[in-house]
């Protein structure tokens, strides 16, 4: 990601003109913070550096601002991104087995990497398909009412290196 | 596409859209393209169906629809101009829908919905006891358009409001429309939106903003993304009325991030509406000016709350502020000017409002609360899904008659309103009617319109843990009341839950849960508390139970109960000793049973007995061994 380009004026868009230029800097932190993410799935410190003296935010603050907000990593992230949901209904349809059988399956908790960089598991608090209850996303797919079978079928394929999140 | 510089030459343009992209009698396939029908493959429907309309050489208009609510049948379709609906489509079924439907007219029966395997299909969308009582008004294109053209939103009526109020409409007017027809806030708290828009009007500052507040983080809620997702334009239409009415110029949506698909939609909207002059300077030559823009958040529910939602969008970690200075005022809003922020949903509905007139929202709905409210019904319902109903309706009519009761004919318990901050209903209130105040009044709430249906086997203590640890996450950390007190409400929830409750921790946390209401700074906190003392008042003796018992009626909660194997049930095949990881199920010549003191109650025997033979019961190990 081209920091030093950045261009503030663009970024923030046409409420650039009515707030002060401190203000605009601040306004594109997060919006830039997303990108840096989606580039490097992760936010590099060394990168997060270069942006604070761009920005002129102590660096100190971008990390109070990006730790804040639970989309923001700071460590490298697995190949499949499995979010299971825990929302309500997916917590009344069972979505705990879920997560307790990935965990075992995987040997991580909720919320880590495994080792070799194959899976990151996540819980997160709702997906919004609750008609489909319960819910898992692998990295941008979405697979609805995940009994045993479905389970399995999630299973061998992020061990067999898919990633196409198919089940 | 071309600038359109006047009213007259909008009008004209409608004209001829209405004429020629819904054209009548020409077969036309509606499918759903919300979240959920696509993760069951409603694209590979859509792709399969062009190829087998190119081969039989019919042409069939394909409309890929935002999200028509009944999610759990996904994906769904309907088939114009005969008026099918058809549920769980494959692409294999595709041959059928083309040359029956198509081409014979006739329903392919096998994708028609019945209530049960024995009763009459239902051909029509109407007549689906899921539709029947509902009534559309802030989805109302949804099912209808494709939310990426705007073409088909103009071509339904859409911008015909926008029209009037530039054509024939003072500002004024608009805000005295929308006062009249006392839209209640669609997020949950019901504040009368005519009042909000006054307050913001009355700000002495020349520049204004409207923000419309998509961060629906509430689990079990989704129709604020079905209407940003299915319908944008509704939701455009709707904020430039506000920027018109209290004469605001800048405008911005805060979506969560977790809803990508909202985010692309909005943004190709807000573009198409652009590129037509409908937004940007000088909107169809009539010198009013008005900029939209959308902002994403990046996971945190508190920022769904007013003045956090306005720290986040100014790049500030997501803390609310003290209020006074309330949104409206000068120095409370983005950057300080006055801000008007209301729900999607509540956007979506001053189109119609000011298109059709207050009196006609009015006449919808109860007196105190006009209008329509979207619910996402989930939980242990047979048909979950998003529906639209007047206000008024009672709990029975959406569980039992939309929702077409519950899953695998159990027994109803309890159903849960509005999301973290709402509260449990018992069986006693089914026949209660939904507004806003009578919600209230039980210790429940609207909140954003999550309704979650549980049975007999759902543990209303872990629902209520559930609920706590999700505030307790979501707890952004800035005042000590909510910080420390849903800390500790959860650990003495989760005390009780594992069986080493104390008589004394009921009234502890009553008076934590009170304590908490009273002393936190913004809704998350106030509300917190609320699914402990719903339940603790409706479902006192379950936690009780809990407590003394050391028993879950539910058979949810681990830790409890005493485990015993009937005899006369059992047909010994070991499966339960092998799921015990303690030793703790012994096998005698003719029988297996549970040493009591090995027994960590883990629940495993009784999960792995295929057949129901692994009873929990009440009272201590002693009682269980004689």
């Amino acid at each position: 990601m081209d920091i030093e380009n950045i261009n503030i004026k663009s970024s923030i868009g046409v409420i650039g003109g009515i707030i002060t230029s401190s203000e605009s800097r601040r306004g594109i932190l997060i919006p830039t913070l997303h990108k840096m993410q989606l580039e490097n799935g992760y936010l590099p410190e060394d990168l997060l550096r270069l942006l604070s003296k761009k920005l002129s935010i102590p660096l100190a603050e971008i990390y109070s601002v990006a730790s804040f907000y639970k989309q923001f990593h700071f460590t490298p992230r697995g190949k499949n991104i499995v979010r299971v949901c825990t929302g309500t209904a997916c917590h009344v349809r069972g979505s705990a087995k879920v997560v307790d059988a990935l965990q075992n399956r995987f040997n991580v908790k909720a919320g880590e990497t495994t080792e070799d960089l194959k899976l990151t598991l996540e819980t997160v608090g709702c997906v919004g398909c609750c008609g489909l209850a319960p819910v898992v996303t692998v990295n941008e797919g979405v697979v609805g009412a995940v009994g045993p079978k479905k389970l399995k079928g999630l299973i061998h394929d992020i061990e067999e290196g898919d990633d196409n999140g198919k089940s | 596409m071309e600038k359109v510089n006047s009213l007259e030459a909008f009008k004209n343009l409608q004209l001829l859209l209405k004429e020629e992209t819904f054209k009548e009698g020409v077969p036309r396939l509606r499918t759903c393209t919300g979240t959920a029908c696509m993760a069951t493959g409603a694209q590979s429907v859509i792709n399969k169906v062009e190829e087998e309309a190119a081969h039989s050489g019919k042409h069939i208009d394909i409309v890929k629809t935002g999200c028509q609510g009944f999610c759990q049948q996904g994906p769904v379709m309907k088939a114009e101009p005969y008026g099918y609906y058809y549920k769980q489509v494959r692409a294999a079924d595709a041959h059928d829908i083309v040359g029956t439907t198509f081409s014979a007219g006739f329903p392919v029966r096998n994708l028609l919905y019945r209530d049960n395997i024995l009763s009459e299909p239902k051909e029509i969308m109407e007549t689906l006891p899921f539709y029947k009582k509902q009534m559309r008004v802030a989805l109302h294109n949804n099912g209808l358009i494709d939310p990426r053209n705007i073409n088909h939103y103009i071509a339904v009526g859409g911008y015909t409001a926008l029209v009037k109020a530039l054509e024939t409409m003072t500002p004024e007017q608009v805000l005295d429309e929308v006062d009249k027809a006392n839209l209640r806030g669609r997020g949950g708290a019901g504040f009368p939106a005519g009042e909000k828009w006054k307050h913001t009007k009355k700000a002495k500052s020349k520049i204004k903003l409207v923000i419309a507040n998509g961060d629906e983080g509430d689990p079990g809620a989704f129709m604020d993304r079905s209407i940003m997702e299915g319908d944008p334009h509704g939701l455009i239409e709707g904020m430039l009325l506000c920027a018109y009415a209290i004469d605001a110029q800048y405008g911005f949506v805060y979506v969560r991030h977790e809803y990508p698909l909202a985010v692309v939609h909005l943004k190709l909207a807000i573009k198409q509406a652009e590129e037509m002059g409908l937004l940007g300077n000088n909107i169809l030559g009539t010198g009013f000016s008005f900029t939209l823009d959308v902002r994403e958040g990046a996971g945190a529910f508190v920022c769904g709350e007013s003045t956090a939602l306005i720290a986040s969008m100014e790049g500030e970690r997501g803390f609310p502020r003290p209020r006074p200075p309330r949104l409206s005022d000068i120095g409370g809003g983005a950057w300080g000017y006055p801000s008007n922020l209301n729900n999607i949903e509540t956007f979506a509905c001053v189109p119609h409002i000011i298109s059709r007139g207050a009196d006609w929202f009015k006449s919808i709905g109860t007196e105190n609360s006009p209008g329509t409210k979207v619910f996402a019904l989930t939980g242990k319902v047979k048909n979950t899904g998003l529906v639209e109903v007047p206000m008024g309706i009672t709990l029975r009519e959406i569980i039992f008659e939309i929702g077409g009761g519950i899953l695998d004919g159990k027994k109803f318990k309890a159903v849960q309103t509005g999301g973290p901050s709402g509260g449990c209903l018992p069986e006693e209130y089914l026949d209660l009617s939904v507004d806003f105040d009578s919600l209230r009044k039980v210790g429940s709430m609207m909140g954003s319109g999550g309704m979650v249906v549980m049975d007999e086997e759902t543990c209303v203590v872990d629902v209520a843990k559930f609920f706590l640890s999700f505030t307790k996450e979501e707890s952004c950390g800035k005042c000590p009341p909510c910080r420390i007190g849903t800390y500790q409400m959860l650990e003495i929830l989760k005390k009780i839950t594992s069986g080493h409750g104390e008589p004394s921790d009921l009234d502890n946390l009553e008076q934590i849960c009170r304590k908490v209401q009273k002393g936190s700074l913004c809704g998350l906190g106030q509300s917190a508390p609320n699914p402990i003392l719903s339940t603790l008042k409706y479902f006192r003796e379950e936690y009780e139970e809990h407590v003394h018992d050391k028993y879950c009626r539910a058979k949810v909660c681990s830790g409890l109960g005493t485990y015993s194997i009937d005899h006369s049930e059992c047909f010994l095949c070991g499966l339960c000793k092998q799921a015990c990881a303690f030793g703790a199920v012994k096998e005698t010549r003719r029988s297996f049973f549970i040493d009591q003191d090995m027994c960590t109650k883990c629940k495993s025997c009784y999960m792995a007995c295929p057949i129901g033979a692994v009873k929990v019961g009440k009272g201590t190990a002693k009682a269980a061994r004689k």
